[in-house]
């Protein structure tokens, strides 16, 4: 039975190119797990989008090698450069002071509570990946950023008008909000 | 060594997503304040948008639906932040409180 899909099954050997760009995979991954650990486990919110953006550094990592550099970009810029900043600049304007008030009945069970939950999560989500038999379809077409484009314009054409239609409406959203209650 | 050569099987990029949903969750149920949780969410997005990512590169067609998915999570979730900080900060100015449980008006 195969039970996962690898692209080449040869070992290289450990002075290639090959196993130099697998040990850079494997520092992509760290970073996202010391970063989701942080941006989750961290008490101070500035630690906390610190480790947000340097997980999201690694994933822009592996979206580089899942052969979309695009994507890798569009990742740096909109969650690394904006999000991030946004969450930030949040951070700054509406943090109260530290203050450690012990949780009530509810709030101390909810560290627990959620691990268990998460690991829950985590194992049924990695066997149900790695478990199934996955159908491999030939491909049609190269998925470059000139496919890209035109598909954008033709095929996905009604979804691009509507996404931002979406943002305009956040941006004036975000903006009606933000004012009120202020004089 | 087959350490070296995770990055070319699908298993990898699948378990990294459940990874990053899995801490997602973590972050929502055990956070307590407001921009804690956004930023939770965002994990879990990134974990959707990698599962996207994956299967666009092993077993889809045409590799541009994928990317284009991804592309449409990202815009997403940035209109989501802006609009998720403005609603943190109009809460601030009348709570003084980014705390959760602090805004029960309509508890009752």
């Amino acid at each position: 039975m195969q039970a996962t899909i690898c692209q080449t099954a040869a070992n290289p050997s450990l002075f290639s190119a090959e196993s130099f760009v697998g040990l850079i995979f494997l520092v992509t991954i760290g970073l996202i797990f010391a970063g989701a650990l942080i941006a989750t486990t961290s008490k101070r919110l500035v630690r906390c989008i610190a480790g947000l953006a340097l997980c999201f550094t690694g994933v822009a990592g592996v979206y580089y090698f899942l052969l979309s550099p695009f994507i890798a970009m569009m990742q740096m810029l909109i969650y690394v450069g904006a999000v991030s900043i946004l969450i930030a600049f949040a951070i700054m304007m509406a943090t109260p002071e530290e203050d450690d008030i012990p949780g009530n009945q509810i709030t101390r069970f909810a560290g627990p509570l959620g691990f268990a939950l998460a690991s829950l999560i985590f194992a049924a989500l990695s066997l149900l990946g790695l478990k199934t038999e996955w159908q491999v379809f030939p491909k049609t077409g190269a998925g470059d950023m000139q496919a890209m484009g035109t598909a954008l314009l033709t095929t996905h054409s009604m979804v691009f008008e509507l996404i931002s239609f979406v943002l305009l409406m956040a941006i004036i959203g975000a903006l009606v909000l933000a004012r009120r209650g202020r004089n | 060594m087959y350490l070296l050569n995770l990055y070319n099987c699908l298993g990898t990029y699948l378990v990294l997503g459940a990874m990053l949903f899995a801490f997602g969750i973590y972050g929502l149920v055990s956070r307590r304040t407001i921009i804690g949780m956004l930023i939770a969410s965002e994990l879990i997005l990134a974990g959707a948008s990698m599962n996207f990512m994956a299967f666009n590169r092993f077993t889809a067609p045409d590799p541009t639906i994928g990317q284009m998915f991804t592309l449409f999570i990202m815009a997403i979730a940035a209109a989501e932040a802006a609009i998720a900080v403005s609603i943190v900060i109009s809460v601030y100015r009348n709570y003084k409180s980014i705390d959760a449980e602090d805004i029960v008006d309509l508890h009752g």
